[in-house]
């Protein structure tokens, strides 16, 4: 299944819930979670432990307009709108952490 | 929002009639009501009636038809747990028609 | 029944402070008109929406907390509630005003992989 956060994890326990949750499938970070996978972040650590078990997506759109576009953490996978669109379809079902 | 007059007491209802404040309900008004809707209150009617208020008194909500009439059918009686028995009584619905008269808000889900 | 989809919803935020919670509970007694095989889940902030002995005459809001001890007569029976949520509240099974299944975090997840729709509150 497809998880998909928005929140920041620095202001929000959206990411740590679904990390805690989620047993396998895709997560992707959009808006404001987007900074989750970003070098130096506190949460990289935690997102890279993740990837054993998931595969992880940023929209990289979110990213540039960030200013973070150079800083994406290894191993995630950046996607486009379209790729947003490909994530939702592939997936038999999504949970978004709201 | 209009009013109703009821012994020359004035109670708020919504623009389909149902009571604002739940708490201001008495007989009169439910009275009051089922006769602006065309029914005369039988002792059949006050057993539906008191059935609704209890139940929203428990549960704060009014119960969609097909949970009520479930209900009913276990506390008065499988003859009286039927849609048929609850439209006789209420031909609007016992959801929409009941709730009204018993001073509830209109039921979850009930267009 | 072949057409019976599986329906989870997911509620993860405290009753009150939002509308998420009591949107949620009005839109799982609409589903249940429809006879479909429908889960609540009770996640982090969530699983305060079950708190016992809930009393919302001072803040003037309705206190919705008796409707979901209604939800077993709109044949809603599957009620689940994650251990860890529960426990980082202070909370154990005697405090929540239901009864509910409490699953670990490995189990929440696999459920949650099972279903055909998700509704995230």
């Amino acid at each position: 299944m497809l998880h998909i956060i928005n929140k920041s994890p620095l202001t929000n326990g959206a990411l740590d819930s679904c990390l805690r949750v989620a047993q396998s499938g895709d997560i992707l970070l959009i808006e404001d979670a987007v900074v989750a996978a970003t070098t130096g972040n506190a949460s990289a650590a935690k997102l890279k432990e993740a990837m054993g078990r998931c595969k992880v997506y940023v929209l990289q759109p979110d990213l540039d307009a960030r200013g973070f576009g150079d800083r994406l953490l290894e191993g995630v996978s950046p996607v486009d709108y379209g790729g947003f669109v490909e994530l939702t379809a592939s997936n038999k079902n999504c949970q978004s952490w709201l | 929002m209009a009013n109703i007059e009821v012994d020359g007491k004035s109670y708020e209802t919504d623009e389909e009639g149902y009571l604002v404040d739940l708490t201001t309900w008495n007989a009169d008004v439910a009275n009051y009501i089922a006769k602006v809707e065309n029914i005369d209150m039988t002792e059949q009617h006050w057993e539906v009636i008191n059935f609704l208020r209890e139940y929203f008194e428990e549960y704060q909500i009014a119960p969609a038809v097909r949970v009520l009439t479930k209900a009913i059918g276990k506390k008065l009686g499988a003859d009286k747990g039927t849609s048929e028995y609850l439209y006789g009584l209420f031909p609007y619905g016992p959801g929409k028609q009941a709730c009204k008269i018993a001073g509830l808000p209109k039921p979850t889900g009930c267009v | 029944m072949s057409d019976m989809k599986k329906f989870m919803f997911v509620n993860r935020k405290a009753p009150y402070g939002t509308i998420y919670a009591l949107e949620s509970l009005e839109v799982v007694l609409i589903t249940a008109a429809f006879d479909q095989d429908v889960s609540l889940v009770f996640l982090d902030d969530g699983v305060y929406q079950l708190k016992k002995g809930q009393q919302t005459k001072g803040i003037e809001t309705k206190n919705f907390s008796p409707a979901y001890r209604a939800l077993e007569g709109y044949d809603i029976e599957k009620l689940y509630v994650e251990k860890e949520s529960m426990e980082a509240r202070g909370l154990s099974e005697e405090d929540l005003l239901v009864d509910v299944t409490v699953l670990s975090r490995a189990e929440m997840g696999e459920l949650m992989d099972q279903q055909d729709v998700v509704l995230s509150f």
